[in-house]
Parts: structure tokens; sequence; C-alpha cells
């Protein structure tokens, strides 16, 4: 089974939505929020439109919403994909 | 609604000058290369240009976008807004301006652009018709946008005054400071001004080409030759210059040494062609209200910066509204954008940049390429080599497609 780890979102997320100038993404990210990492809401729905595009999970924006950090998307996407 | 003046008086001086050109990346390597001559036109590189009937181009080659854009800034704007954005960065640190120590709304940014995002819109584009709409990114929704370059500025700096975007295509580069200006008699006390532009990709040549005045040649230094009896369109070019403006009193209170005042203004627009009749140009207006609003006679006008567009109906328009105004052969003319193809939105804002150095060092820089000047052109045209000034005052023309003139006055401070 596929699963999703935080090292693919950090992939993903340097990948589409750029790099952060103050935090290393290597670093512990898992629980700080997007909006503490320099994300905004636009680069958190590019992130999902990306992780649907490579893992064919489907991400609504409803869910999108709900993804404050990148733990929390690595943890939706993981259901997702046991489901 | 228009805001009171608070500051009626206010004399709108340049403290700071980012350059981003294809003859030099910042201020000084421009300066020196324009100085010497050295041209930035080449083959186009951005993209395979072989098949397209304009395959000469000013690019910043030493532009890299990683390098001088933040990464997470980088992702979500267009190449012409990543030159913008490095320009604006270097104009406030030569000004000194630090934003974190001024009131946020009180500083203001006003840019021009004429072509917008057309090369991150076309990798959208592309992504669009090859794999579908979910794969269009989400940025293509503010990236391509006119006012993106002006917008992302702002953000980056804490910049929460009035901030626009001027549309005019060649002549936004000189509505931009005029802009500046009014504002400064408002609210703002510190405007980031200017233009660049950046549409060297298929799309961006192909809606250019479309007017019939690029030129066809290969060689660089025959493709574009204002006022040449040999001139056959002009070359296309990226970049362009922002600028820091602010009120003299407040430069000189916090002991910035201001390049140059801006002391007058004056646009027009030309009448609609009719058919059958030769186009007429209200250039010459622009230059008289500039001249008038700063109370410079033509004799005390040390250079004029032409708009130059090397097609041959233009050039000679532009020939005779500066001999109306300055008579036959009457002032020094130069088009140091020889150097550098035509940059659109950010053309006439590095002409201004130009002109101002020009004003601090006492010499003008030369127009290259042009070996016969057509005769009609009555004009004293600063040829292959810079001329000593002294330079006092600058006069900065621009015209922009579709019917467009401005024309800017900078005075030594």
């Amino acid at each position: 089974m596929t699963t999703f780890t935080l090292d693919d979102m950090r992939r993903i997320m340097g990948g589409c939505a750029g790099v952060p100038e103050t935090v290393d993404l290597a670093d512990d990210i898992g629980e700080m929020t997007f909006a503490d990492l320099g994300y905004d809401s636009l680069a958190v729905l590019e992130m999902a439109a990306r992780i649907q595009q490579e893992y064919g999970v489907r991400i609504p924006d409803d869910a999108v919403d709900e993804m404050k950090t990148p733990q929390a998307a690595v943890d939706y996407v993981n259901r997702r994909l046991a489901a | 609604m228009t805001e009171p003046n608070r500051r009626p008086g206010a004399r709108p001086v340049v403290t700071g000058l980012g350059v981003a050109a294809p003859n030099g990346l910042g201020t000084q390597a421009y300066w020196a290369a324009t100085l010497d001559g050295k041209s930035g036109l080449g083959r186009i590189t951005r993209f395979d240009a072989e098949r397209y009937p304009v395959r000469v181009a000013g690019e910043v080659s030493e532009f890299d976008d990683t390098e001088h854009v933040p990464s997470r800034l980088a992702v979500q704007t267009d190449h012409w807004s990543h030159l913008g954005l490095a320009a604006a960065d270097m104009a406030l640190h030569d000004a000194g301006v630090k934003p974190g120590d001024l009131p946020e709304y009180e500083m203001a940014v006003v840019t021009a652009s004429s072509s917008g995002g057309t090369e991150f819109g076309q990798r959208e584009i592309e992504k669009l018709w090859s794999q579908g709409p979910s794969y269009v990114g989400v940025y293509q929704s503010i990236a391509w946008f006119y006012a993106a370059t002006t917008g992302q500025i702002s953000i980056r700096y804490g910049m929460r005054g009035p901030c626009g975007v001027i549309c005019a295509e060649q002549a936004g580069g000189l509505e931009v400071m005029a802009q500046a200006r009014r504002l400064l008699r408002q609210s703002a006390a510190v405007v980031v001004t200017g233009g660049t532009d950046a549409s060297l990709c298929p799309y961006g040549l192909v809606a250019q080409i479309s007017t019939g005045m690029l030129s066809p040649r290969d060689d660089p230094e025959r493709a574009y030759l204002p006022f040449d009896a040999d001139a056959c369109g002009y070359v296309p070019g990226e970049g362009g210059a922002m600028l820091v403006v602010e009120d003299e009193a407040t430069a000189r209170s916090r002991g910035a040494r201001p390049y140059g005042v801006i002391t007058g203004y004056g646009a027009t627009f030309d009448p609609r062609p009719e058919p059958g009749r030769e186009p007429r140009s209200n250039l010459g207006r622009a230059i008289d209200l500039a001249l008038r609003e700063a109370r410079v006679t033509p004799e005390q006008v040390d250079v004029v910066f032409a708009d130059a567009l090397g097609v041959p109906g233009h050039d000679l328009a532009e020939a005779r509204a500066i001999a109306a105004v300055f008579g036959p052969h009457g002032v020094p003319v130069t088009a140091p954008k020889t150097m550098t193809g035509r940059l659109y939105a950010g053309g006439a804002s590095l002409d201004l940049a130009t002109a101002l150095l020009s004003v601090r060092d006492g010499v003008i820089p030369p127009t290259v390429g042009v070996r016969a000047a057509a005769p009609a052109c009555e004009l004293d045209l600063v040829r292959s080599a810079a001329r000593d000034g002294p330079v006092r005052n600058a006069l900065v023309l621009a015209r922009g497609h579709g019917g467009f003139n401005a024309a800017v006055l900078v005075t030594a401070p």
C-alpha cells in the first residue's frame, strides 16, 4: 500500500510553493502551522492540487481548509489512501 | 475620490535607483556599459526563436530568478515581476530607505506594466491543453496580472499606502512618475515607482509582432537603428528600472542625496489615424507642457532622451516634434535604448534612471549603431561615443503604442 510521508510532503511543499526564508524544511516542521512556515492559503491549495495529481487522492476544498500543518496533511492523505 | 493635498508644494526628488537591463544588472554595471556603448542585444536564447520572424532581442542574461528573488516569492510571480522585485530592492538600498522604520500607510508603490506575466501564462496554458485544468497552478491567478509587481513589492516591504499600476505601453514608465508625484502631494512620504517588462516567450513575442514594427534583422548591430536612413523597426527587450521618489524636504531631513528633481511632466494623446492622411503626433505638445511646468526654456535643456522607435515614419514625427521646440539640430538627442532594445513598460523608467545618472555625472550616453542619420531627421544625435555635459536639465520622451505621449523633465538637485 502506498503511504504518504512527511518527506513526501516536504518535497511537494518546496517543489510547488517554494522554500521559506526563515525555516529549513528539513527541520521538524510536522506540527508547525503552514502560516508560521510562511505558506498562505493559496500555497496550501497548490500543494493539495499536486498531491491529488501525484497520488490520485481527491482533496475537497473543505479538507484543504482543515489542513493547518504538514502533519495534518500527511494524516489526511494516508487516511484517504487506506480507505 | 481624490485625497486632499497635504503637501501641495512637495518637490519630488529621486533618491534611489535599481536597474535590471540587458547590458547590465545593477545601476553601476548598466551605467558603465552604457557609457562605453556596450550593447546587450543578441540572438534570443530564452526559447528557440529560429522559426519566428524576430530573432534578436535584449535579454537580461546575468539574471538568475532563484538568486535574486526569495524562493516563496519566485514561484508565485512571472519573470517580469522577478526583474521588478530585484530592481525595487536595489533602489531601496540605494536610497537608504528602511521600510520598517516608516509609517506603513505613507509608503506607496506605482509601477508600469505592458505585457503582464506572459511567460508564466504560457507555461500554465501549456499545462492546460497538454494535461488538463487541474494541472494549472493556483499562482496563475495572480502572476499574470499587470498589478502583480506592484502588489508583491507592497507585500514584501509592508508598503500599505496607495498602490497602483499604469498600462500605457512605453509611456507607462513616465506616467508612473507623474502618479508618484501626485501621491507625494497627498499622503505618501516615499513612493517606489518605475517599471519592468519581460515578454520574450513565444506567446509574448507573437503578440508584439502583430504591430509590424519589430525588426526582422539577425545582425544585432544592424537590427535597431532609430533615426537612421536604414531603420527597419525596433528590437524588443526585457528589464527596466525602479526608482525611489520622496519629497525633497523629507529626503534632505534624513540625509539622503537626491539624484535629481522631477520638475516637469506632460502627457498627450494622438488623434485617431485617418485613412489617406499622414498620422498626426501630439508629442510636441507633451514636450511644451513639461517645459512650461518646469519653467525651463528650450535653451536650458541639455539633452533629450528620445523615444526612438526605429520605424521611419515615427522617427520622423519625433524628430519634427523635437526640432519644432528646440530648432533643427538644436539640442543633443540620444537613445541609449539602442543598447537594450525597447523594454516596453520598463523602457521609459530606464531612460529616466539614465537621465538622472547623466545629470549626476555630467555626461550624455551614446546612441549606438546609427551610421547614416536620415537627412529629414534634423537632430543633433549623440552617436558612437558619450559626450561630456554639463547636464542640468534632461528631458525624457516616451510614446506608447496606440497614441500615448509623455515627457518628463529631470533637473539637477
